[in-house]
This record gives C-alpha cells, structure tokens and sequence, in this order.
C-alpha cells in the first residue's frame, strides 16, 4: 500500500503533520513506518498538547529519587526503602468494554510499577460514572468493579482505596484511573535508559496477538456514534500471565543482567523499543520474524502496534541470555532474542530478511509537534447570596438523609467488597476511610495512600478547584497520621483543541503547581487524557491527585471511626460559610453556580502541620478531613464508622445552622481528643495559630442537635449503606 | 514442627501463609509445583489464589499438577493437607475431600470478614480451642460449597463439617451465609479428618492491626496440637 496524505489522516494524523513527517524523512513513510509515526505522535505518547504546560509542574524535592519521564515516580521512605507509584487512565475503552477496559488499566500501571523493579503493594482506583440515571451507568459501573477486581484480585494485589463519582458530564465518557504502589531497595531501581551497543534485546511475556492495535490513537479521539466498532482496539487481559511475568521479572532482577527494562504499554513494541533506544542515544534493531505471535500472518504493521498485554521489552548484559532464558521458562512465559542495540540511532526493522522500516529515533521522540494551544482563561464566578427564606423550611434530618444517601457520598462498599483489600497481610486501614494504609512488609514503617478528585469545584474555577484536590489529598492522609511526600495526578480533560477545554486544563494544571510547589508535595509521575468527549459534549474538567505519606510508626496511624463516650470533639479550621458549589448548595438548594471554596494555601498547611504533631504526641483519637457535605457529613460517617454519638453544641456564630454545618470552606478537620487533653491541645493549638471549635462530645447512640433533633445512628447508617446496593439490585 | 508451603502457578497467598505458619513457630518450606518429592512435612498447605489463572474449573489444572501426587500419597498416609481458599478448591479437585466449590450465589468476588463455628473439635486442627465462634475472613469468587444429598448425608454422618458460616453468637442462617453454600458450609474435613479445606483465611487475622487475631488463636493451636 502507498502512502499518502489520506491514509496519514485515517491514522489520525494531521495533513501538517504528515508533512513534516516526509520532510524528516525526506522521503513518503511506508505503511508500517507511517503506523510507527502515528503511534508515538498521537495525543497519548507524545502529550503534544499538554508538554508545554506539565513543565509548570515541580517534580523535584529531596524525598523524590525519579520524578516523571519513567514508567512511574520514586520516592524515598528512608532506610533504603523506596516507593514507586503512578496514576494512568484507562477512560476509553473502559467505556467501549468496561470489563476489559478497566482490568487492562489495572493490568498497565502495575506492570508499570514492576518494570521499576518494584512489587506493587497497593492498588487504587479513581472511577466517574454518568449520572446514575443514565441507562449505561449501572453496566458500565458493574463492568468496571468486575474488572478491576478481577485483575487486582488475581495479582495478589490488595486495593485499599478509591473514589467513585456520579455526574451526568460523563454520561458519554466514564473515567477509569488506576493507581499503584510498589516497593522496591533504592539500590534495586530499575530504568528504561538503554546503554551499550550490540547488546541483547529480549522480549518476555504473553505472545503478539491482533488485539489493541491503534488503542493509543482510539484514546486520542473523541468518540461518535460508530463507538461500537472500536472494540477491537480494546485489548483482552490476562491477569494470570501478569503474575507470572511478575515473580519472573522480579527474579531476574534480583540479579545484574537486565540494563533498561520498559513494559509494552500503550503503542506496544513501538513505544517501548523506541523509548528504550530514546533515552540511551541509541539505535535498535529488531527482527520481527523473531517476535512470539499469537496469530499466523500477522505483518510488520500488526506486529509493531499490537497492544497485547503482559509483554515486557529488556536490554540484558551479553552472555546473560541463558540464564535469563532459565527464569522465564520456569514462569511458561516467552522469551526470545528479537534485536539488539546499535550506534545507528535509527530503528531498524527486519522481516523476512528485508528491511521494512528505517527511522531515526529523534524523529519519532524529539521531533515530535508539541502545540501551544489556544486556551481561554475562565472567570471567578460571582458569589451566590443565599435568601433566609430558602431556608426557612429546611429540616437538618431531612438535610441529612438526602445527602448520606446522595450517589456520592453514599458507602461504596458494594464496590470494595468486590476488590481483595486484605491479600498480603499487611493492610492496616482497609477502603472507606481517609486513606487507605499498608505496611511496609516486616518494619515498624506504613505507607498511606488516597485519590481524590473534584470536578465539580474545577469545572465552577478550574484554578482554584485545582488546588483544592492537591489540599485534599494531603489533608487525607493527614488524617491517617501520614506524613504527605509527593503526588502523582491523571489529568482527565475534554478536547485541547477547543479553547475552554485547553483552558480548563492549563488552569487546573497551574492550580496543582500552585498547591503543590506551597505544599512541597511535588509531583513524581502522571498522565494526561484528553478527548474525553462524545461528539461536542466534553466531561467537567476532572484532574484525580494520588497522594502518598508515610507513617514511620504505623501504631500511631489513626482511623476516623470515634472511639469513646465522653470524648470531646473540636473541629480545626475556621468555618466560613461557603455553600456555593457545596453539596449543600447543588442538591438541597438546586443551586449550581457560584465560586468553589477558596484553598488558603498557609492555613492549610499551618492545619496540617498541626494536626500531625498532635497525632506524633497521641492527642488524637480519631480524625476526618471535612470534605464534601462540610462538618456533619463528617461527624455522620465518623459516628456510623465507629457506633458512638454526639452531643453537638453549636459554637457562637454568626452563620446560620446550615452554613455552619454545610458549608465546605477548606483547610478543616474533625479530631477526637481526651477531656482531659483538652486544655493541653487548645493550648497548642492557639500557640500555633490554629483556629478550632469545640462542638460536642461524644455520647449514646444518636446525633443529639441542641437537645432538640435527635437522629439515631441506626438510622444514618441506613441512609448511607443502602444507597448502592439497591441501585445495582 | 515442619510444614510445606506449595506454590502454584498463580498462587498470592503463599507468601502470607509463609508468614503465618514462622510466625507461630513451623519450620515452613516453600515448595514448586514442578518438583515431584514433598520435603519431610507435619503439614503440607495448599496456600490461596489462582492457581493456573483458574481458567478452567477453579484448581483443577493445580490439581493435576506434579507434586499434587505425592501431597495426595502423604494425606492417604494420614499426613494433615489444609486447603484454604483456592487450596480447598484444589482438594476438591483432587478428591481429597468431597463437594465443588461453585461461584458465589450472587455472582460477585467477596472480601470480608465472617464469623465461623466450629462443629467438630476431635481433630487435630481444632482440638484444644477454647471457643466455638471465630471471625475469619474470606476474599473469595468460587466459595459457594455444594454436594449431592447422598454426599451431604455421609458428611454429615461422618461428621465432616468443619467450619459453618454463623452470626457473631454462633447463630447458623441463611442471612449469614456469604456465598450460597450448602447448610453454611465454610470448611470440610475428609473421612479421616487429617485433611481440612476451607475458604476463610486464617492467615490474615494474626495481626491485631490487620482484621483481627482468630487467625492467631488457630495457629497456635496447630502448631501445639500437632506436637
């Protein structure tokens, strides 16, 4: 097949970019180097759209070993022990095949993580369905849970955490994204950096097949009507060869053979041949008649682009092949000698003894376009004045009914049940609570991690709502009494090339820069997935932060279940009022405008601080983030959590009930200390700056408002765990 | 005390079984699929996971597996076998006890804790423990036990029941019952009462900052039991 400017355009390219594809050739492409060319120039291999702005990001810090531009970020958690983890999105053919979809998300990132030479330790996962209305919503959920346990659960792999949202932007466009953490000795850190000429390329795993081929250019394309006949781009996931390429890579790591090691993830031996031979300054060559096949006749073309799943591309040392050989033998994987390193730095492929494609290797990565795309900065919407009137007949049960029961607060654990939270015995604090946390497998040390995401507040300002997440996820893992050290975000956007949406994502990404340069929570990996939109339609701009801490004495880690009759509670940070773009505001009062919360970077941080000290000091007893629904959503789910009452006493205040327990200004906590604590922690507390309100004290089996309303725990618990059952019947 | 530890193709709870067993004082060793000899063993487990992917029947390739014959030749010989989770659905497999292990009633993969009852404490497993009631915990999609009456009648003559699914006062109901299994049935013995399978995982209750410590009260009364 001759190549022209057509078929470029069919592989997604543009004509522009056809163009200087045959100008850094000087010559036409031949269809497979044109399939090569559109694999690693699409949105999801080169982030031409999003490069020029990630760089606002901080990605260094002196807890950060490798920040992005690996297969995932490494952190330090001291004595010579390492944390490696990221954050991909598997949005789009999650929506096309929702089981499939979302196990092989699950499938990429852990592979990901051990190509680091890590053993993943925990999973996470941040999912958004369409409204629960919507008649794809219960399929697509039920579809995406069995996936993701699916994989998770065979790995061996517990999942301690996650966030599942419901709003109708997504009616047309789930987001699946998927976190994981792996432990590795800082001395063990595995790179893609190829170095050294002629040496071994070997490929290991499961064998080539037909399936996934343009999954990267599917992920890079808005959908339409023909989404159906995409499925063949969504690749089939095998959770069993992973484990097994897992003890088998780990084992061959625990030697000195491997020299660069990249998983085949997205644009398969494309990406991870070229990456390798990328970052070493060098030239690859590959024999294709070499490459383990699933299917007879598969050509070059089909070969290169295969997104099969579970393969791993290594650079070995010379006379290492043998006994590398041995490993995967043992493990039933494929093992086969497919090329070798050159000084050439072209990519050299071979087939039936022709040569069938020559590129040089910074043509495909260097030369890559990179947009300065037309954005459009967004206003601060106005602040929404809310009428005593409207609140006139409003009742606090009622209040409290509607949200508890409310699709996104509700109890997920119809959904974490279904997800191995325990397998690897060190699971400490399961799913459902600020944080999940496992320990750090036979030491005194845990590792604390949560996802957040928060799209209605960065759709209201993506700037501000931005920097609210970042805030949010270290606030979460304050919580658990973890020390925040860096993050890793999947930036989940509609298309850049409409100006609000590129808008939306260069403000979020400036938002989370923002918060995490003041935080010094710097950013070590991530992911960017645009064309998250269905025709015109694009989702609410919904960046997910994964946030990681470290607790160096997990008998300190603290829960959010309250813990003892006559126990006083305070809530630290000041209470300003702020309903608009609450859940408050969105579903009592049918009020979707206005201003997210503002995010106040110093008291945030001053907060935090704080509350770890008193947690270092065993001051606290149980502690909660104050998050969506404000402070009685909390103090309802640390009472359900943990079967005990309140006694609450409203403190002085000029706000109304409503605002003061409603609103969702940022920077708060709820902690739980002894009454005979109380004047040692106020003390500390106002020497640092730390505003707080003592609001009751722990008491009974009820939520005893002023003496006057009085709802029973029983109750509340019943508004908040029969929500999702009965949806998904 | 000696015990083996045997790791499948696709076994993730072999590790923790490890721990487990060291931590109560066995001299454990992790055994291959592919070797044919046993190490000289008090106990042989059979750890959790997927076995072979559980592609096909869950444990029926691991049941068929190299050293499967000689872990059948030691529990012929009176040698204590414990399946847990995929382990029990490989003695299944294998006919060291009888039954299937069907996939949960309501046909979703489940991690939680559970409340068992022993029935039967004249066995080595459970002789010496001094309660009835334990909280175990389960993470499992094929735990639904299920026999034929005729099958059901000899266990229960034979009083093979192990463990059985109850509330936290030892109460045996259908609303407690996890899975679907036949009269709550959580772990059989075979005949003889040297080999155990169960779905709960003791293993992961050792701790009390994991689930809970039921887990450590078994082990230690294994461990002294065998003595």
């Amino acid at each position: 097949m001759r190549v022209n400017e057509k078929i470029a355009i069919e592989h997604g390219l543009k004509a522009e970019e056809y163009k200087k594809i045959c100008d850094l050739l000087a010559r036409t492409p031949n269809i497979t180097e044109l399939g090569i060319f559109s694999a690693m120039w699409n949105e999801h291999c080169s982030y031409k759209s999003s490069r020029l702005h990630l760089k606002k990001l901080p990605t260094k810090g002196k807890k950060v070993i490798q920040g992005p531009g690996e297969n995932a970020g490494v952190i330090d958690i001291e004595d010579g022990d390492a944390i490696v983890f990221k954050i991909e999105s598997h949005n789009h053919p999650s929506f096309i095949e929702p089981y499939q979809g979302a196990a092989t998300g699950v499938g990429g990132i852990m592979r990901d993580v051990f190509t680091m030479g890590a053993r993943p330790i925990a999973n996470l996962n941040s999912i958004h369905f369409g409204s629960s209305q919507h008649k794809k919503t219960k399929n697509l959920l039920r579809g995406v849970v069995h996936g993701i346990g699916g994989y998770g659960n065979c790995m061996g792999v517990p999942t301690i955490g996650g966030q599942t949202s419901f709003d109708k932007s997504y009616n047309g466009n789930i987001l699946v994204n998927a976190m994981t953490l792996g432990l590795v000795k800082k001395n063990k850190i595995f790179y893609s950096k190829a170095a050294g000429l002629n040496k071994p390329v070997i490929y290991v795993g499961s064998k080539t097949g037909r399936d996934g081929i343009h999954g990267a250019s599917m992920a890079s394309a808005s959908f339409d009507e023909k989404i159906e006949e995409k499925k063949p781009t969504v690749q089939v996931g095998d959770p069993f060869t992973e484990k097994l390429l897992l003890e088998a890579c780990l084992e061959l790591m625990a030697g000195d053979s491997i020299i660069a090691i990249q998983d085949m993830g997205a644009a398969g031996l494309t990406s991870s041949s070229i990456e390798m031979a990328s970052k070493g300054k060098l030239g690859i060559e590959i024999n294709l008649d070499k490459v383990p096949c699933r299917e007879t006749k598969m050509t070059p073309y089909e070969i290169m682009l295969s997104e099969s799943q579970e393969r791993m591309l290594i650079v070995l040392e010379n006379g290492k092949e043998n006994l590398a050989k041995k490993i995967f033998d043992k493990w039933n994987l494929d093992f086969a000698v497919i090329g070798k390193t050159t000084d050439t730095k072209n990519i050299e492929l071979f087939f039936n003894n022709e040569q069938v494609a020559k590129i040089p290797v910074n043509t495909l990565v260097e030369n890559s376009p990179m947009y300065d795309r037309k954005w459009k900065k967004s206003k601060l919407p106005k602040k929404n004045k809310i009428q005593k009137k409207d609140l006139k007949n409003i009742k606090i049960i009622d209040v409290l009914k509607k949200m508890l029961s409310n699709p996104n607060v509700c109890s997920k654990k119809w959904i974490w049940e279904q997800y191995d939270h325990t397998v690897m015995g060190d699971t400490i604090q399961k799913p459902g609570g600020d944080s999940g946390v496992v320990r750090i497998h036979g030491t005194s040390k845990a590792v604390a991690a949560a996802v957040d995401s928060s799209a209605v507040y960065c759709w209201a300002h993506p700037h501000t709502g931005a920097k609210q997440i970042v805030c949010e996820s270290w606030r979460n893992l304050i919580s658990v009494g973890a020390k925040p050290l860096a993050i890793t975000n999947c930036l989940n956007f509609g298309s850049p090339e409409k100006e609000e949406n590129m808008g939306e994502f260069v403000e979020c990404v400036e938002g989370i820069s923002e918060a995490a340069k003041y935080l010094t929570f710097p950013v070590v990996s991530g992911n960017v997935s645009f064309y998250n939109q269905t025709k015109e339609v694009g989702i609410k701009p919904t960046p997910v932060i994964g946030g990681v801490g470290l607790i160096k004495d997990y008998t300190k880690m603290i829960t959010m279940n309250f813990k003892n009759e006559g126990n006083i509670i305070l809530v630290i940070g000041k209470t300003e009022g702020h309903i608009d773009q609450s859940l408050f505001a969105r579903i009592i009062l049918d009020e979707k405008n206005g201003p997210p919360p503002e995010i106040n970077l110093f008291n945030e941080k001053n907060n935090g601080e704080t509350i770890l000290k008193l947690i270092e000091n065993e001051y606290i007893k149980s502690a909660h983030d104050v998050s969506l629904g404000g402070i009685l959503m909390g103090i309802s789910k640390m009472c359900i959590n943990g079967d005990i009452g309140i006694e609450i006493k409203r403190p002085n205040s000029l706000l109304s009930k409503f605002e003061y327990f409603f609103s969702e200004d940022q920077g708060r906590y709820i902690i739980e200390i002894a009454k005979s604590d109380l004047k040692k922690v106020t003390s500390f507390l106002e020497k640092n700056a730390v505003h707080y309100d003592e609001i009751g004290t722990l008491k009974g089996k009820s939520i005893n408002f002023d003496e006057k309303t009085i709802v029973p725990i029983d109750e509340l618990r019943t508004y908040n765990s029969n929500w999702l059952t009965d949806y998904m019947g | 005390m000696k015990s083996s530890v045997i790791t499948f193709p696709g076994s993730n709870c072999d590790r923790d079984m490890d721990v487990a067993l060291k931590k109560f004082g066995f001299k454990n060793k992790m055994v291959w699929h592919n070797d044919i000899e046993l190490p000289k063993s008090d106990l042989v487990v059979l750890p959790g996971g997927f076995s072979y992917g559980d592609y096909l029947r869950c444990g029926s390739v691991a049941s068929k597996s190299k050293i499967m014959q000689s872990v059948i030749n030691f529990a012929k010989s009176g040698g204590m076998v414990m399946g847990i989770c995929n382990g029990f659905q490989i003695l299944v497999e294998s006919g060291l006890v009888p039954g299937v292990l069907l996939r949960n009633k309501y046909l979703a993969f489940i991690c939680k804790n559970v409340f068992v009852k022993l029935d039967n404490k004249n066995n080595h497993y459970f002789k010496n423990l001094d309660k009835d009631i334990f909280e175990f915990h389960i993470a499992h999609n094929e735990g639904n036990y299920f026999c034929t009456p005729e099958q059901l009648k000899e266990i229960e003559d034979n009083n093979q029941i192990a463990i059985y699914y109850c509330n936290n006062l030892g109460k045996i109901e259908e609303k407690f019952n996890p899975n679907g299994s036949i009269k709550n049935i959580a772990g059989i013995f075979n005949k003889e009462k040297n080999v155990l399978g169960m779905m709960p995982h003791p293993e992961r209750m050792i701790d009390n900052c994991l689930s809970g410590e039921d887990g450590s009260l078994f082990f230690k009364n294994l461990i002294n039991s065998i003595k």
